[in-house]
């Protein structure tokens, strides 16, 4: 009982601190996407424009004397600026009311963009874009993991073989990002060879069966993937084969092989058992990092996904889609540290929390 | 272990000796960069648009094409000063100057285009050309007359009247074979001007440019520049910003990191919590946005960098310092009264500079590459040539379409092997300092 309340409690001051972190970056993204508040005073003079070129406009205005007209104008745009909420000061009024719909996941409407659909809700256009990343970073990152993990095990137990040092020596290949390789697959299987296509995400037309719609796509999914894959498979098993082999050296293992048990046995139970939370962790954050998609990379594919719709955001300076996107993913993160707090205790012995004793 | 240590621990693995010597490569390419084409000329040449490049051939291939038997013609410029020239007075103050610019095109390719540049000079009365084509087999195109008021660059290629006499673009009609019209004749042609001056001192001279399909040994753009400029210039700022960013963020967070746990308590748990603020805080967006919103500027991305790089520590710094920080010499040190800030910079982080430098060096080509992603995203330096904005020029002028793969290959290549040595010697300076992978 008394261990419950702890464990409760620690998890609570941490989901606080958490999520007042959280806070202070949607706070700066805030003012970062709205300059300091000067998209405002870009705003309010679209606005006042607007407002003269209406009045000057009216024929029933005409007349008036210039101090009459003047205060017309100083209404109307009073009225239309009000309207606007631009009657506030940014700092502090304006930013908080900002920071307060973030938080409240409340993103309104954007400024410019819209849906396919044709709405402009920013949750619309979100939903919208979610599903295209997740199927391409889904697919690519679950396929660098599990390839990587599993041919990093059979490594470490081969270690110093030809394939583990050939490996090794290709892990440098890694460092270029995806997009890098992206353009290099283009040029050779898109513009050289011409067997795949340069980007996007199914062919124009659409095909009408389901199945043609599926091929048509999984045919645009191919470069992308592969570059993926090519960018971060060796680091991936570079460092997993590090970590496998850092833990194969144990006590616990060398004990383990005295006692005869087979190899299979002693990767799954004394090797991955007490890696588990680490893999965890790393599989949980590439996870998230769906959410972001890879900007660069889905921008020289031109896939619709979320990092393209981020970056479209930004061009347009479409604050309310850029704050919504980072909104989310900060929840995101965060929700994950939190729940792998609690995938630690429950993975791993050795971790309990603040001063549990075992007797 | 020492820094000679270090090297000869090096010299041992041979992917360290390349990287070595890719790394020094690239330090010889940046100092003759910046000797050979000073700061200013070089902003000047990539910058000032189309104007200073006008005698180049647009999007030109690099010459080494023709060594795999590309056999694309290169350009050739003739000026009346060297040509053949027959002066004639026709009276009444009237002369007649006959200049022939003749060359020999030895290439079954057409030229890209045809320009003449002319430069007359008079008081009054300008000078007029009478210009005709001569082709190997003997054939005389006549070109027309024209009247120079100033200096002029005549393109040929893009004179529409000229178009619709000869039927074809003039750069393929005035050289195609006639047995064969798919390609060019090759041998001896002639331009000839007839310059007919109407005062005493005027005068006209002019040049011919058959622009090629090839130049220098990095081709050209769509705006007709060297490359080469841009691939030169793109190692020291690339050089430059990598090393800064990497070097300025490491050490902030190094130092931060050993700050807070040494003080541990309130400053521990704030620099904790900047850490994890900086984890949340997507770095990608930011540094695009304020590309977008505030500067392009390479110098203003990298203080957005560093300042990123201020938000905290490194949890994996964080542990290594609060295991060194209960070693005996630290107790020593506590013992004979140093003070806090003698015991962090003298003890505590000299200790795990070896730790911090695998990481830096294998950041570095990180940064380099972070900021050809920008520039891939439009947000490239506005001024300075970078590998990543020719990248971006070329993929946005759609390169990968028009089969220019030069344009895209080359500075994609030097960015991949300036990546791959300073990868390759951070991999194995990590083998070398790490003693826990050391020693499997």
């Amino acid at each position: 009982m008394e261990n419950l309340k702890r464990l409760f409690s620690y998890f609570f001051v941490r989901g606080l601190l958490l999520f007042l972190t959280v806070v202070v970056a949607i706070y700066l993204i805030i003012i970062i996407a709205n300059m300091g508040g000067y998209m405002d005073k870009i705003k309010e003079s679209e606005i006042m424009e607007q407002v003269y070129n209406t009045v000057r406009g009216n024929p029933a205005l005409q007349r008036l004397s210039p101090s009459e007209l003047k205060a017309i104008l100083d209404k109307q745009i009073e009225i239309a600026k009000r309207q606007a909420g631009l009657d506030k000061p940014f700092f502090p009024w304006r930013s908080l009311e900002y920071l307060a719909r973030g938080i409240t996941l409340n993103f309104g409407r954007a400024e410019q963009m819209t849906s396919d659909s044709g709405s402009n809700q920013v949750r619309l256009i979100l939903v919208e874009r979610l599903p295209h990343t997740l199927l391409l970073w889904g697919v690519a990152d679950l396929l660098v993991f599990f390839v990587s993990v599993f041919l990093a095990l059979a490594l470490s137990r081969r270690y110093g073989s030809l394939v583990d040092r050939l490996s090794v020596a290709l892990a440098p290949v890694s460092t270029p990002p995806i997009w890098f390789y992206g353009i290099l697959l283009i040029l050779l299987f898109a513009s050289a060879l011409r067997v795949l296509p340069y980007g996007g995400f199914v062919d124009a037309p659409p095909p009408p069966t389901t199945l043609g719609y599926a091929l048509s796509v999984a045919k645009h999914m191919v470069l992308p993937v592969l570059s993926v894959f090519i960018a971060l498979i060796f680091s991936s098993l570079y460092s997993w084969r590090t970590f496998f082999l850092i833990y194969s050296s144990e006590d616990y293992v060398e004990m383990a092989k005295a006692k005869g048990l087979s190899s299979r046995a002693i990767e799954r139970r004394y090797i991955l058992r007490p890696t588990l939370p680490p893999i965890v962790t790393s599989f949980s954050m590439m996870m998230i990092s769906l959410w972001m998609g890879g900007i660069v990379t889905e921008t020289v594919f031109a896939w619709p996904g979320l990092g393209r719709l981020l970056y479209d955001a930004i061009q347009h300076v479409d604050t309310p889609v850029i704050v919504g996107s980072n909104v989310i993913y900060g929840y995101l993160l965060a929700i994950t540290v939190l729940l792998l707090d609690f995938a630690y205790a429950a993975l791993d012995p050795r971790v309990r929390l603040g001063g549990t004793r075992r007797s | 272990m020492g820094f000679k240590g270090v090297l000869a621990e090096l010299r041992y693995h041979p992917s360290a000796v390349i990287g070595l010597v890719i790394i020094s490569l690239l330090l010889v390419m940046s100092i003759y960069a910046v000797i050979k084409i000073p700061y200013s000329e070089a902003v000047r040449l990539w910058r000032a648009g189309e104007v200073v490049w006008l005698e180049n051939p647009r999007n030109a291939a690099p010459k080494w094409y023709n060594w795999f038997g590309a056999g694309l013609p290169e350009t050739i410029k003739i000026e009346t000063s060297r040509a053949e020239k027959a002066e004639e007075a026709l009276g009444e103050g009237t002369r007649r100057v006959t200049y022939r610019l003749s060359f020999d095109f030895l290439y079954k390719r057409f030229p890209q285009e045809l320009a003449i540049f002319f430069t007359p000079t008079y008081s009054k009365t300008p000078p007029q050309v009478v210009l005709s084509w001569r082709t190997p087999d003997g054939r005389e195109i006549p070109l027309g007359t024209r009247t120079l008021r100033g200096e002029e660059r005549y393109v040929l290629s893009g004179d529409s009247n000229l178009l619709r006499r000869l039927g074809r673009a003039p750069e393929e009609s005035l050289f195609a074979d006639p047995a064969n019209p798919a390609q060019a004749l090759r041998g001896r042609y002639e331009l000839v001007l007839e310059v007919y001056t109407f005062e005493p001192g005027a005068d006209l001279s002019a040049k011919l440019i058959v622009y090629g399909r090839v130049y220098g040994w990095a081709g050209t753009d769509h705006l007709r520049r060297d490359l080469s400029i841009g691939l030169l210039w793109g190692a020291p700022v690339a050089v430059a910003f990598g090393f800064t960013a990497a070097v300025g963020i490491a050490l902030i967070q190094f130092i931060l990191s050993g700050i807070g746990t040494w003080f541990g308590g309130v400053m521990d748990i704030f620099i904790d919590r900047l850490t994890e603020l900086r984890m949340i805080l997507p770095l990608l967006p930011i540094l695009i946005l304020v590309g977008m919103l505030w500067s392009r500027s390479i110098w203003v991305i990298l203080a957005t960098l560093l300042m990123f790089g201020c938000l905290g520590g490194q949890k994996n710094y964080r542990a290594m310092f609060l295991q060194a920080r209960e070693a005996p010499y630290i107790e020593a040190a506590k013992a004979y009264g140093a003070g806090n800030f003698r015991i962090v910079f003298r003890y505590l982080l000299p200790r795990l500079i070896p730790v911090l430098i695998p990481g830096f060096v294998l950041a570095i080509p990180d940064y380099v590459f972070l900021e050809a992603s920008l520039a891939v995203l439009g947000i490239g330096d506005p001024i300075l040539p970078t590998w990543g904005k020719i990248i971006n020029d070329a993929y946005s002028m759609g390169a990968q379409f028009k089969g220019l793969y030069y344009w895209l290959l080359e500075p994609a290549g030097l960015l991949m092997i300036t990546g791959l040595g300073f990868a390759m010697i951070g991999f194995t300076l990590d083998r070398i300092f790490n003693p826990r992978l050391r020693s499997l």
